[in-house]
């Protein structure tokens, strides 16, 4: 169990969102390396879909990669993504560094997942192969997880 | 943090609420989770025609829903289709014919396949409007969700979620291995 490295990033065009913001509500945080990766095995189509049974929890999801906030926009709009997709941009990976899921030989972030709870703490975490889509299922697990009061989900 | 293997498992067995193809006691089940929108199980569909006419009563083959949708908003009546074609004892046929005319899913092209198959396309029509089976394609959503289902199309050979290639020379093989 650790605390959730604070963090303040662009969530659009002139926006900001930070960790504070999400603060009072499970949040999961979702690296991925880059937007506009192929439509129908894409991690963001499948959350988006899933997306009212995180809401069911009482959680917030934001994507996070290195793209900028114009990058973000115009993929944001093009898979009608209804969550925020924030641009650790500038310094480029720097938020992703202090959760320690960059990658400087891409140069980008690995595909990692963040449950984070209502106090800030990280309750599960979890680095994927940067091939392969994990899926939701993890996140659901630890959510569920989470109602139960002082349980931490131990992934396999 | 935690680094583990992305294998997934079917967490809700086959059972008498799924489509099924083929022999129940064959030694091999193949699941997909679909879209009928979507491109890739277009591309998928002919392969698996293909791998169960090479494996005939060695396989049968389970098809779910898995509508993306968000970026395919045909996808989901096109699945209450095929379910209520299901109902009316046609779920292959609709299945088969969905993902060759994918290119027009609209509900007047799904009430005129179903009259096209014979089906009584009013009740189609209406079960559609009224949402009648849009319980038990969430239901296999939310299954899908739950096993892991990363996209579509998922296969999962005998409850294994199967992340190699779809091409027939690999589906083929990976079926092969499980099967011996």
């Amino acid at each position: 169990m650790k605390r959730a490295p604070d963090f303040r990033l662009p969530s659009g065009p002139g926006t900001f969102l930070s960790l504070a913001d999400l603060r009072g509500k499970p949040a999961i945080l979702a690296f991925y390396p880059a937007d506009w990766s192929p439509v129908c095995g894409d991690q963001l189509a499948l959350y988006n879909e899933v997306l009212p049974e995180f809401e069911k929890h009482g959680a917030q999801l934001v994507g996070i990669s290195v793209d900028g906030p114009w990058c973000h926009a115009a993929y944001s709009k093009s898979r009608n993504l209804r969550f925020p997709l924030l641009a650790d941009f500038e310094p480029k990976g720097e938020v992703a560094r202090r959760y320690g899921v960059y990658n400087a030989a891409s140069g980008t972030t690995e595909r990692a997942l963040f449950v984070i709870d209502a106090d800030g703490v990280i309750r599960w975490s979890f680095v994927s192969d940067p091939a392969v889509n994990p899926g939701a299922d993890g996140i659901l697990e630890a959510l569920e997880s989470l109602q139960q009061p002082g349980a931490v989900h131990e992934p396999a | 943090m935690s680094r583990r293997e992305n294998r997934a498992h079917l967490t809700v067995p086959v059972g008498p609420r799924d489509h099924t193809s083929g022999a129940e006691n064959a030694p091999l089940t193949l699941v997909e989770y679909g879209d009928f929108q979507c491109p890739h199980c277009r591309n998928a569909f002919p392969i698996v025609k293909k791998v169960q006419q090479q494996l005939g009563a060695r396989l049968r083959f389970v098809f779910r829903n898995f509508p993306l949708t968000q970026i395919h908003p045909e996808a989901e009546h096109a699945a209450e289709a095929a379910e209520a074609a299901g109902a009316q004892g046609a779920f292959w046929q609709m299945h088969d014919r969905l993902f060759e005319r994918q290119f027009a899913l609209d509900d007047d092209s799904l009430v005129e396949y179903a009259q096209e198959l014979g089906l009584n396309a009013d009740r189609l029509r209406g079960e559609l409007d009224a949402g009648t089976y849009r319980a038990k394609v969430r239901d296999d959503f939310m299954s899908g969700v739950k096993s892991g289902v990363n996209g579509t199309p998922t296969f999962f050979i005998n409850g294994e979620r199967y992340d190699g290639s779809y091409d027939l020379g690999s589906l083929l093989e990976a079926v092969s291995v499980a099967v011996s």
